[in-house]
């Protein structure tokens, strides 16, 4: 924390500067209505620190592009309101954990991404568009479990908040079990045993300790956990059936 | 591999949570109620049911356990997992072979 002392107007915002070397660098911004964490990476930077590297697209919650790690948590901070994070006029902000950091706030996605990889994605159909596209009724049990799952933006947010991660880089990781559990219970994919088969691989399901952190911190509310839990089950029950 | 022993591990668990329980209560009858070694043998010696309650739990013990043992071994270790593998093969013969020797000497 720095020393001087603040006004109720001053925010104090500390950003990771660096790669793994790297350390945190202090800045004094004014505090705005309705003011994001976003707004305020982007306000330093625009003002104060041209040389600030960090990611950001749409800035509206629907990329996922600009997670970072706010006051110790795994945030989007596009759509995080200061007014609800902050603590003592402070913002700690820096990048996802969990990841190679690569600069400042930004870090490597790329074994984030493998993650999908190994749990047995990419979504791969055998119909043509000559055939008719498959029937799925909306309220098919199958269709209602991947529909919970559905509308992972790979945020990174789960994977950066798991404690299982941390500790075994081998995890797959919540994102990319989740992902498995949609395309389990997708009746048009046409790889469903060998996808489940990698979800329960190495690293793969098996490894989650349901602490639930995934769930807690996912943005868009989406539950991993029940994901894993779902794919555990399915070890039992054999995959999910119309 | 993994599915089959995440399965393994859980169905044994099932088994042997009764059977624990039951053990339990077992020895603190017998020392409660101070039961010497040859009356306890007295009361096991040429009982089938003894016999097969205590083989039912050596053999659901020598699986559980080193399933659980290897989980923890790979998530603490980076040993390479042939080894992990090859240790929990031999804890799991030690227990079984330790515990129905025990069982053939309360028979």
């Amino acid at each position: 924390m720095s020393s001087t002392v603040t006004s109720e107007r001053l925010l104090q915002v500390s950003i990771w500067r660096g790669g793994d070397d790297g350390r945190l660098v202090q800045y004094e911004i004014e505090t705005r209505e309705n003011q994001t964490v976003l707004d305020v990476v982007t306000e330093i930077q625009r003002r104060l620190e041209p040389s600030l590297a960090y990611r950001f697209a749409c800035r509206v919650g629907v990329c996922g592009s600009c997670a970072m790690t706010v006051n110790g948590r795994p945030r989007w901070t596009c759509r995080t309101h200061v007014k609800n994070v902050v603590e003592d006029h402070a913002l700690t902000i820096e990048p996802l954990r969990n990841l190679p950091k690569i600069k400042d706030l930004v870090c490597d996605l790329a074994p984030f991404i493998d993650t999908f990889k190994r749990a047995g994605a990419p979504f791969s159909g055998s119909n043509t568009r000559h055939e008719k596209p498959a029937a799925v009724k909306p309220d098919s049990p199958l269709r209602v479990a991947a529909d919970a799952a559905l509308q992972c933006i790979n945020c990174a947010v789960c994977y950066s908040a798991c404690d299982v991660v941390s500790w075994n880089p081998d995890y797959i990781g919540p994102a990319g079990l989740n992902r498995a559990w949609t395309l389990v219970n997708d009746v048009r994919h046409n790889r469903r045993e060998q996808t489940f088969k990698m979800a329960f691989g190495e690293g793969g399901c098996g490894s989650c300790h349901s602490h639930g952190n995934c769930t807690r911190h996912c943005p868009v509310e989406l539950r991993p956990s029940e994901s894993i839990a779902g794919l555990k089950r399915a070890a039992f029950s054999g995959l999910p059936t119309e | 591999m993994e599915k089959h022993l995440y399965v393994a591990q859980r169905l044994t668990a099932i088994v042997l949570a009764p059977l624990v329980l039951i053990h339990l209560v077992l020895i603190l009858y017998a020392i409660e109620g101070g039961l010497s070694a040859g009356e306890i043998l007295g009361r096991t010696r040429g009982h089938l049911g003894w016999a097969a309650f205590y083989s039912l739990f050596v053999i659901t013990a020598a699986l559980h356990a080193p399933i659980g043992l290897r989980n923890v071994i790979v998530e603490w270790t980076r040993l390479p997992r042939r080894w992990i593998d090859a240790l929990a093969v031999t804890l799991g013969c030690v227990l079984l072979v330790l515990g129905l020797r025990a069982v053939v000497a309360i028979y």
